[in-house]
């Protein structure tokens, strides 16, 4: 019998547990899942907790009950992956040996990493909503909050579904409008980037948004501390930035266990091939999701694309073929925009974002780069495909690859030729 | 033919936004004048920035970024904004003759 182990049970280790399920003979091969949780959040839900969209209780399901039968889990936090050995020891004293290693262990917040953030008013007017007790917390305080200085503060590069800080505002103007507060709040979006995105198209019409919306922004500003006494986040290069209430995307790293094992970079983020996902240390090991160092965003589209890459991989590996390189870095998104509208992006690593139409050319039903109802609908309707297509591993109608089809190409303005001519 | 190495701004490419086209062609004097176009001083710990974004792009081929350079460089984030006011990874990757460090997506 051999041995296929998955270290997380989340977005792309349910995925790769039920399709590989599927696709593996079980006389020949165990297969298992670790988690260190029995619950699997719906990330993607946590945006809307803080606004009482959702409830927490919609966020999440038990984490047994998404993955197939036939896959063991191991509920257990990791203490190290022993790669030289082909094991991997666990919290709870367990060692379990792979033949193969599908590292699916995510990233999450590090608010320790920013000096101050946890001392004073932490939890009282400082908090986060990538996890769901602080979304949680976030939104007891939204229902009664009277205005003020609401400061949003993404800490550093990469973060998991980086469009999240963007959507909180945009949904921020939209709920302190229907409350009626709109004019006692000033909301600041104090980013390390240059623009309110991370690509060209994306940050200039994204930014259009924020200044319609009355939505300041301090860019380039890169968070050395809060004071949380004096109520201010200082950049490294002499800004503060006064606050009533900060909310706080922290730096993300990938989990401890990487970086026990040794097998991380500066983030604990494992370096992985661009194109086959391979482990680029390890033949046997296999990474996707948010745990890669991959030069494409954290995002659950991301692992749903790579994961069909990767079970493919694994029976090539199995049957003694080389892998495939069949990774572009696809990558799409919803974003929130508020007022039951959502702008959708799609992208891969040398394409950025364009405007068009998804997945069909004209049909759509999706606008990239355009604020529609339907991109909202989209986003909202998102939650029953995740738990009922996606998570079981069944077929979405979508390409793996990023396609061109129904995006505008880009072509130089006339005025751009003309000035060449001359 | 000899070729003369590159030594002055004029015999180098730079894109748009100051970056050297091909880091192959830098020499440690461009640094001293593309930090002259900067309007910066160059001085020991300066170099030592420098020589470790070098050695990082010739291990990885990319220039090192803000977190990787205050980790294992020796020199911390608070002297980096001192000795490279404002985009301090940017700033040395220009410096280093790199393209910008890959750190945001």
């Amino acid at each position: 019998m051999k041995n296929l182990l998955i270290l997380g049970g989340g977005t792309a280790g349910t995925m790769m547990a039920n399709q590989l399920a599927r696709k593996l003979d079980a006389n020949q091969w165990h297969l298992s899942v670790v988690d260190k949780d029995e619950t699997h959040y719906y990330q993607p839900g946590f945006i809307y907790v803080p606004f009482g969209v959702y409830r927490p209780e919609d966020t999440h399901r038990p984490r047994r009950s998404a993955i197939s039968k036939r896959v063991d889990i191991v509920f257990s936090g990791i203490e190290a992956i022993e790669p030289e050995a082909n094991r991997v020891r666990l919290d709870n004293g367990q060692t379990l040996p792979y033949d193969i290693l599908v590292i699916a262990t995510g990233c999450e917040i590090r608010p320790d990493q920013i000096q101050g953030l946890t001392d004073a008013g932490w939890k009282q007017n400082i908090f986060d909503f990538y996890t769901l007790d602080g979304a949680a917390a976030l939104s007891k305080l939204l229902e009664t909050w009277e205005g003020g200085r609401l400061v949003l503060n993404v800490a550093e590069m990469p973060i998991k579904c980086p469009v999240a800080p963007l959507e909180f505002v945009f949904l921020a103007d939209w709920f302190f409008r229907g409350r009626g507060i709109r004019d006692k709040v000033e909301l600041v979006y104090a980013t390390p980037l240059p623009g309110a995105f991370t690509k060209p198209r994306a940050s200039a019409a994204l930014g259009k948004l924020m200044e319609q919306k009355g939505i300041l922004t301090e860019t380039e500003f890169n968070i050395g501390g809060v004071d949380g006494a004096k109520q201010v986040i200082r950049s490294w290069d002499g800004r503060e930035i006064p606050y009533d209430l900060l909310v706080t995307i922290p730096p993300n790293m990938g989990v401890k266990a990487i970086e026990r094992s040794g097998m991380g970079d500066d983030l604990n983020y494992v370096p992985t091939d661009k194109h086959t996902l391979q482990s680029k240390a390890y033949k046997n090991i296999w990474v996707l999701g948010d745990a890669t160092n991959l030069p494409t965003s954290k995002a659950g589209s991301v692992a749903h694309f790579e994961h069909e890459v990767v079970v493919e991989n694994i029976l090539r590996q199995i049957k003694g073929i080389p892998p495939k390189p069949a990774f572009d870095g696809h990558a799409n998104c919803f974003i929130e925009t508020g007022f039951d509208r959502g702008v959708m992006i799609d992208f891969n690593y040398e394409v950025e974002p364009l405007r068009g139409t998804y997945p069909m050319p004209l049909a759509g039903p999706f606008s990239l780069l355009k604020e529609t109802r339907l991109n909202h609908l989209g986003k909202l309707s998102f939650r029953w495909i995740y738990w009922n297509i996606l998570m079981p591993g069944h077929h979405l109608p979508v390409s793996n690859q990023m396609s061109m089809k129904g995006k505008q190409k880009l072509v130089p303005s006339p005025r751009a030729i003309g000035a060449q001519a001359q | 033919m000899v070729l003369t190495p590159p030594a002055t701004l004029e015999d180098v490419q730079f894109n748009a936004e100051g970056f050297m086209i091909d880091p192959f062609a830098w020499i440690p004097e461009l640094a001293e004048a593309i930090a002259e176009r900067e309007g910066l001083q160059l001085t020991e710990r300066h170099w030592l920035v420098i020589n470790f974004a070098r050695k990082e792009f010739e291990a990885n081929g990319e220039a090192p970024t803000l977190r990787s350079i205050t980790k294992n460089s020796g020199v911390d984030t608070r002297e980096m904004y001192a000795l490279f006011p404002s985009g301090p990874a940017k700033l040395a990757a220009k410096l280093a003759g790199l393209g910008k460090p890959t750190g945001c997506i």
